[in-house]
């Protein structure tokens, strides 16, 4: 096992130097120049401007910067934002956990909403059951998420105005962040309302970023129940009399879940993806809007130190995953 | 009895959705801001963007002078009173007494504002050796880019209530420069206390002024909350709470303002307009930006060397048109080379009329009846003064040729763009510039006075009579007397024609009906005291 964990660990480290690198270059290749966007349109003379490339290190050839920034990173400093001069890692770790809540909100909504959907439809396979689901979780999978999401913000917040527009918590309550998760926030300070008004800022965003995961589930769980449906032991099962409700949800799903299972986990990488521009849309302070406000302010430590961040995470998560199937399943372990 | 028990179901429906969308308002006067932006921090020396001044010295910070609010016009802040030395070399100002700063978590004042807060301000960026100059990164790009380290020969504390600056040569907009967001007055005493406690940044980030408003707390990329500071010297501001709800998209800022969820928001997006201006609960204002767009002429390559033809050139160009198809309604026919928000504007000056007719004869009059061959040089990018610069080429390219006169257009990638017209290799090209101070001299002196020839001044129009009127004006702090030769000036630019001026961008503002007395800053700012809500 231990030798598994290792070779899974030496796998790791190739892609994480793989990731240092094209992060490093591919930023460098945006045309514009984070020292002339940080001097704005008045431009900069040129004895100042070259004083302010001694002092971000771009005087220094590019091998030399990427190596500099490399021994920064393996000594956990991630560097400091150009624009607030505050290190990266300190403003990830302020942001992080608002992402993670409207993660867990979007992937519990992709399960909650996608499983049953998909049971149905593999239940009713061929009806108009099985038709009408398969095609909403189809446009529910093309719809862009920016054009999906203001579609929401229209319809429910500024016809209706069931929800409202944007933010994490209504202006109007004061609450000092202590985890950063807004819901356990506005709980432990005990004002009245915040928590609803917290949750009810949720809403919206979590079905924005949690279509997509619930259109691939929803279309995952369909076709694996189908297979299991088909099995032998279903078959048995019902032969013995057992009531349709548990040969269903007892006997079928149990079994038909697991691929479910490896795909939910492979919407890890998705939601991140997808929670640029959700935040962007829903104000939302999380790392995905803080990334592209780096990206238009040419903010190199925090692009790199950020998508770093996210590239780590993906890989821990993998590698969770990868070790845990090599718990339940010896023969992953010893295969090479 | 059911159809009662139907009303009352639906009534609480609806009152648990309300009551989701809007929780109930403090019964203080709260104007809610939908920013769009986080700042890059809270002082205002440090950066240059509009989104860090808005969050900073529009509402925490006072300068010695300042702009009326909603005019270019300089009035006293925290100087009541300022002398110039009859050579133009000293500034001495007089200070404002009574002047309290903030108190927050960290500091509490023990006296009121004086000297060594001004000392301290400008001496942080002036002097290299300054303990606080490497503070927070150092840079302190609009005093450099202003000249500044060049103007200023010293500062000097004269008494607690008096400073002089001493420069290197007399240059009356220097006052102006005064009232710019880098010359916000910070702490002194709140600068020493936190040198002594070891976090000298902290003054960059928890800001300490004496503004209308107090910052309370930020949480980043979220939201910025302050609260009116009752003690200002200007009077308590007439809301109690100002809160910047930070939205960065235009799209969605709109629905929260339509929402009832801000008061204010700024850059609408100009497909939304229409829908604004139709909007029964929406007051969209709008006001001409501190800009202008033009179209200038190589003065020292030929056939531009000759007057006649670049009023010819001038006339033949459809500027209607180009308003129609470039700006879209976002902007308004140019006539002056400063926008009409700025003092000493001439009113007077007659633009050159749109006459093909009369150009072609006008052409043929200077020597070129077949018309000639040039190029129109189109800017790579956005401006608010010229939002689509390769359209506006073509459309000028167009305009030319019924003249006779055939143009090519060229553009290169920005950087190279704004080297290669500095150094003259076009015929005509594209520009604009944005104020920074609103003095005339800001546009006047930059973009056509012969020390930029080579320079900012890339249509290389070097007109002794023009220079004088400039130069004198410069040297003069009668604000009357400038105003007189600027004018002057600008019938002469108008007269030797160095550049076809195109428009001034608009600026607009949406706002709810409630909002009471809001005015468009020129400077493209958002300033909030002053502004009331109806209850």
């Amino acid at each position: 096992m231990l030798g598994f964990l290792f070779r899974r660990l030496g796998d790791i480290i190739p892609t994480f130097f793989g990731v240092t690198l094209l992060v490093f270059f591919l930023i460098r290749l945006i045309p514009g120049d984070p020292i002339l966007m940080l001097a704005g349109e008045r431009g900069v003379d040129p004895a100042r401007y070259a004083e302010l490339q001694a002092q971000y290190g771009f005087d220094q050839p590019i091998i030399v910067q990427y190596f500099d920034y490399l021994m920064g990173v393996f000594q956990g400093d991630l560097g400091k934002s150009f624009v607030t001069k505050k290190p990266v890692l300190d403003e990830f770790l302020t942001l992080f956990p608002a992402t993670v809540e409207l993660s867990i909100m979007g992937i519990l909504f992709a399960i909650g909403i996608g499983v049953p959907l998909g049971v149905l439809a593999a239940i009713k396979r061929g009806t108009w059951v099985d038709h009408l689901t398969m095609s909403v979780s189809l446009t529910g999978y093309s719809m862009p998420i920016f054009w999906w999401a203001l579609l929401l913000i229209m319809f429910f917040s500024t016809s209706l105005g069931w929800t409202p527009v944007s933010g994490r918590l209504s202006v109007f309550y004061f609450i000092e962040p202590t985890t950063g998760f807004m819901l356990i926030d506005t709980l432990i300070s005990g004002e009245k309302g915040a928590f609803t008004s917290a949750l009810s800022h949720l809403i919206l965003p979590t079905i924005a970023l949690g279509t997509i995961p619930m259109a691939v589930i929803a279309r995952m769980t369909r076709s694996s129940m189908l297979e299991v449906l088909g099995e032998e032991y279903i078959r048995v099962a019902r032969a013995k009399g057992l009531s349709p409700l548990r040969v269903i949800m007892v006997h079928a799903l149990r079994n038909a879940l697991i691929p479910v299972i490896t795909v939910i986990g492979l919407q890890v990488g998705v939601l991140l993806a997808g929670a640029i521009l959700t935040e962007t849309i829903f104000s939302w302070p999380g790392i995905g809007k803080w990334i592209v406000e780096a990206m238009n302010r040419r903010d190199y430590p925090t692009i790199q130190g950020g998508i770093l961040m996210i590239a780590f995470l993906v890989m821990s998560v993998n590698l969770i995953v990868d070790v845990l199937y090599g718990i339940i399943n010896p023969r992953i372990r010893h295969k090479r | 009895m059911k159809a009662n028990f139907v009303k009352v179901a639906i009534g609480a429906g609806l009152l648990a959705a309300t009551a989701l969308a809007a929780p109930t308002a403090a019964s203080a006067k709260t104007m809610v801001y939908c920013s769009e932006g986080s700042p890059e921090g809270f002082n205002p020396s440090l950066y240059t963007s509009g989104t860090t001044f808005d969050a900073s010295s529009r509402q925490v910070f006072n300068r010695l002078v300042q702009f009326k609010r909603g005019t270019t016009t300089i009035v006293p802040g925290l100087a009541t009173s300022w002398d110039v030395a009859a050579d133009g070399l000293e500034y001495t100002f007089n200070l404002r007494k009574g002047v309290k700063f903030h108190t927050t978590g960290d500091f509490a004042p023990t006296r009121d504002f004086n000297a060594d807060d001004v000392v301290f301000t400008f001496m942080r960026q002036f002097d290299k050796n300054h303990p606080y100059h490497g503070v927070s990164g150092g840079s302190y790009e609009y005093f450099n880019g202003m000249s500044m380290p060049d103007l200023i020969k010293d500062i000097v504390k004269v008494d607690d209530y008096t400073v002089k600056f001493v420069l290197n040569r007399p240059e009356a907009p220097f006052i102006a420069n005064m009232a710019m967001d880098f010359a916000s007055v910070l702490s002194a005493e709140y600068a020493d206390k936190m040198m002594e406690a070891g976090t000298p940044e902290t003054v960059d980030l928890n800001p300490v002024g004496t503004g209308p408003f107090q910052l309370v707390q930020y949480q980043k990329d979220a939201v910025i909350r302050y609260k009116a500071f009752p003690e200002y010297w200007e009077g308590k501001a007439a809301i109690d709470n100002l809160i910047f709800a930070i939205t960065p998209d235009s799209t969605v800022r709109y629905q929260k303002l339509k929402a009832g969820e801000c008061h204010v928001m700024p850059y609408p997006n100009p497909a939304d307009l229409t829908a604004m201006d139709a909007d029964a609960d929406i007051n969209l204002l709008s006001q001409e930006g501190l800009n202008v767009g033009y179209l200038g002429y190589n003065t020292e390559k030929e056939p531009f060397t000759n007057v006649k033809v670049r009023k010819a050139l001038n006339m033949a160009i459809n500027k209607d048109a180009i308003i129609e198809g470039v700006y879209q309604g976002a902007g308004s026919a140019a006539k002056n080379p400063i926008p009409p928000t700025i003092w000493s504007y001439n009113n007077d000056t007659v633009d050159d009329k749109y006459d093909p007719e009369a150009a072609k004869a006008m052409l043929a009059e200077a020597g070129y009846p077949e018309g000639f061959t040039t190029d129109i040089w189109a800017m790579p990018v956005q401006r608010p003064y010229n939002p689509n610069a390769r359209r506006m080429a073509e459309l000028i390219q167009a305009d030319w040729a019924k003249i006779g006169v055939n143009a090519e257009i060229v553009s290169y990638e920005w950087g190279e763009y704004l080297d290669r017209t500095k150094k003259g290799e076009q015929g005509t090209f594209m520009l604009g510039w944005t104020g920074d101070n609103g003095d005339p001299d800001n546009f006047l002196a930059v973009l056509l006075g012969c020390d930029g020839v080579g320079g900012s001044n890339r249509a290389r129009f070097c007109n002794d009579e023009f220079e004088q009127l400039i130069q004198q004006a410069k040297t003069t702090s009668d604000v009357l007397e400038r105003t007189r030769l600027y004018e002057e000036a600008q019938v002469v630019f108008k007269r030797e024609a160095p550049w076809a001026t195109i428009a001034h961008s608009i600026v607009f503002e949406p706002i709810r009906n409630e909002v009471v007395d809001y005015k468009i800053d020129p400077f493209g700012g958002h300033i909030f005291y002053g502004v009331d809500i109806k209850e």
